[in-house]
């Protein structure tokens, strides 16, 4: 099909259109270009998700074609998951170029510029079918969301956000390298479904391979202990940027891992499976919950959405790793829901920050009371993050739930739940305190010294612009609104056997054999329903509980500093200084591999 | 394997270990991107060990027949576009650095750790 390469070259060809005048592009046309590109991605990527539901799409740049069933060229092999993660990635930039019409008065197109660059980079990712082009669409990835982080570099936050992001990513990018390379020596194939053919047994080198390449990949998904960057540079990006890094770009990290686990491995590691799965949940299972600890104990709004983008992530690595097409489809939706939704948040923190000239909650108590709009939709989006059916990453958890029971990963499903209950907990504790001003006027957990705020993006206005509150509420709206609207639960789950289905891929992609599709319509279980609710009305009572902490009785006020003080120990070992960020790094590649080797002989 | 099919991927370990500790230890931003280019530098050697054959000629066919022994050229590719995609990052780590100075007058990592915890 002719319009696979397309959403790759029309950002990129934009993104140098609007580079080139550089300062003498006129403000207003800039917007507008960059608007239309980013608009014609969504239908190209919608238009593509379409095609691609019937059997993916497999195209071969040149058109050198597979000679005798092998790959000699370089293909873009589109399924629907990573059509559908283009289109969800057009979507934020979309609504975060929206949101910046009213941004950065004073600069002119470059902001545009690495934004499609980004977009491009994201599209090409989620397309491609060749290792070697996934670790380049990830560096042009890495290389535009650096320069987008320190995008304010007459600060010392985003200057030190990127520095940390810039360098922890490069080095999970030279891991990814060397993954390829050991991979390329061993086999001589560098075309995911050439991949799969060639490896056929277990040996050292693909583990070993397989323990870089996913260490690289997990540190841009934010694994505990990967995972440090990921608050420095999400807490100081501008707003519109926030929604890309949390929404897509973490998640871009898992869908690697998937498709190097789907395609590559998963059948050569067919005997060691449930080990390999067991190491991946336990890891998303410690991230939820250091995420979703660490997000509870945050008073800057934009650095607690980061942790609680971490604790997500956790969640939907266990569904990567699970390694099941119901699972994997599970993470596949929650994806889709807690983009939507994370994107609201950011943005919604964005217009705090324009109206009241600070993100920090202690500051803001009561500053909102004027303005019910804005405190419904962060309540909501609070209750969304918690898994208000039927937002889609309700769907998301309620499938991943239900995938992991059958293989005995019950206790992972707990901390899942634990994660929600804090995480969405956390944004409804920030909405009580903004938006009706009750709560203590002090930090609910022990200061350890941090930023507590930034300094306003914007010029201030004295309400709310239209082209500020209208993208969170259409994100906030299409998050409940798209599973209802699209039978979304089957067809992600079918799409994810697709994923992992390793032989039909590459018959598919080197012979253009079809795929078969076994569509499973399972309705969501009764019990998951009531569990979504029960998780709400925790996160409900732990944001009462938090406020209203003066007037519980003793013995639970004693527990509660006892949390406290657990929980700033946590804090203090996010240092913010680089050498502890790549030792812990460096310990997490040592600890992963380790797991690997002795789990995976 | 013989010592020399060992000998480039112990260097590889070497130069990504040193590069590290380098990275991990550093007290000045400078410093630290040198480190990062000795840790690249390690997949310079990788790849070309990979693609190494002992006695084969280089990969241009003009005055050879195609089935002449060559290196493997799809490795030397790979590490263009590795130095090409790192000089990049670099580059703008390098000007970051300049940023962190103007703001806090000192090259020291520490020295910019204002968001923590």
């Amino acid at each position: 099909m002719w319009l696979v390469p397309f959403p790759v070259l029309v950002p990129l060809g934009v993104a140098a259109i609007l580079a080139a005048p550089g300062r003498h592009m006129p403000r207003r046309l800039a917007d507008g270009i960059a608007l239309s590109a980013a608009g014609f991605n969504l239908i190209a990527c919608w238009v593509l998700l379409a095609h691609a539901r019937i059997q993916p799409i497999v195209y071969w740049f040149g058109g050198w074609v597979p000679k005798g069933g092998v790959a000699i060229g370089i293909d873009f092999a589109v399924d629907p998951l990573g059509a559908g993660f283009g289109a969800l990635s057009s979507a934020l930039v979309l609504a975060g170029l929206v949101f910046s019409l009213r941004y950065f008065d004073s600069v002119g197109a470059m902001f545009h510029a690495l934004m499609l660059v980004f977009l491009a980079a994201l599209c090409g990712f989620a397309l491609t079918g060749d290792l070697f082009d996934l670790f380049v669409f990830f560096e042009l990835m890495s290389a535009a969301a650096f320069a987008l982080c320190g995008y304010k570099s007459e600060e010392l936050g985003p200057i030190q956000g990127a520095l940390n992001f810039a360098v922890s990513n490069t080095v999970g990018a030279f891991l990814i390298l060397i993954g390829i390379g050991l991979l390329y020596g061993h086999t001589g194939a560098l075309n995911f479904a050439q991949l799969s053919r060639t490896l056929v047994a277990p040996d050292r080198v693909a583990v070993a391979a397989l323990v870089l390449i996913c260490s690289g990949l997990l540190v841009k998904a934010a694994a505990v202990p990967f995972h440090f960057w990921l608050p420095d540079a999400h807490a100081v990006a501008p707003t519109p940027v926030c929604i890309l890094f949390s929404g897509v770009m973490v998640e871009a990290g898992l869908l690697g891992v998937a498709r190097i686990l789907g395609a590559v491995m998963s059948h050569p590691l067919h005997d060691v499976l449930p080990h390999l799965r067991a190491i991946l949940v336990v890891l998303g299972a410690i991230t939820a919950a250091v995420g979703g600890l660490m997000c509870f104990a945050q008073r800057h709004l934009k650095r607690m959405l980061a942790f609680s983008t971490v604790s997500h992530a956790g969640i939907m690595l266990a569904g990567v790793g699970a390694l099941t097409g119901p699972a994997l489809g599970g993470a596949a939706l929650y994806v889709l829901g807690h983009g939507l939704v994370k994107s609201a948040l950011f943005l919604c923190a964005g217009i705090v920050l324009h109206r009241y000239r600070t993100v920090d909650e202690i500051e803001l108590i009561g500053r909102g009371r004027g303005n019910p709009r804005l405190g419904m939709m962060f309540g909501l989006g609070g209750l969304a993050l918690a898994g208000l059916p039927p937002v889609a990453n309700y769907f998301g958890e309620a499938k991943l739930d239900d995938a992991l029971r059958p293989l005995g990963l019950h206790g992972a499903t707990w901390v899942f739940a634990a994660a929600a209950v804090l995480t969405g907990g956390t944004v409804l504790r920030v909405t009580a305190r903004i938006f009706l001003g009750v709560g203590p006027k002090q930090e609910d957990i022990p200061d350890v010294g941090g930023m507590h705020t930034e300094n306003p993006e914007t010029r201030p206005s004295p309400h709310t612009p239209f082209s500020m509150w209208f993208p969170p509420a259409v994100l906030l709206a299409a998050a409940f609104a798209l599973p209802l609207l699209f039978d979304l639960r089957a067809a992600a789950e079918a799409q994810a056997h697709r994923v992992l289905d390793t032989a039909g891929l590459a018959a598919h992609v080197l012979r253009g054999a079809p795929m078969a599709l076994e569509l499973h319509d399972q309705p969501v279980h009764p019990p998951s329903l009531a569990r979504a609710v029960v998780i709400c009305a925790l996160a409900l009572l732990l944001a009462t509980v938090t406020l209203g902490r003066r007037h519980l009785p003793r013995p639970i006020r004693v527990l509660g500093a006892a949390l406290a003080a657990a929980l700033e120990a946590i804090r203090k070992l996010h240092s913010g200084h680089i050498g502890d960020d790549i030792a812990w790094l460096t310990f997490g590649v040592a600890a992963f591999g380790t797991a690997c080797i002795v789990l995976l002989r | 394997m013989s010592v020399y099919g060992f000998l480039p991927y112990a260097l590889t370990a070497w130069l990504f270990g040193w590069g590290l500790y380098g990275i991990v230890s550093s007290r000045n931003w400078v410093h630290l991107c040198i480190c990062l280019a000795i840790v690249q530098s390690s997949t310079y050697v990788l790849l070309l060990g990979i693609g190494y054959r002992l006695g084969a000629a280089a990969p241009v066919f003009a005055q050879f027949s195609a089935s002449t022994a060559a290196v493997d050229p799809v490795v030397q590719a790979l590490m263009l576009t590795d130095i090409v995609v790192e000089a990049t990052v670099v580059a703008l780590l390098l000007a970051l650095a300049v940023r962190a100075h103007q703001s806090t007058g000192s090259l020291d990592p520490s020295a910019s750790c204002e968001m923590r915890g």
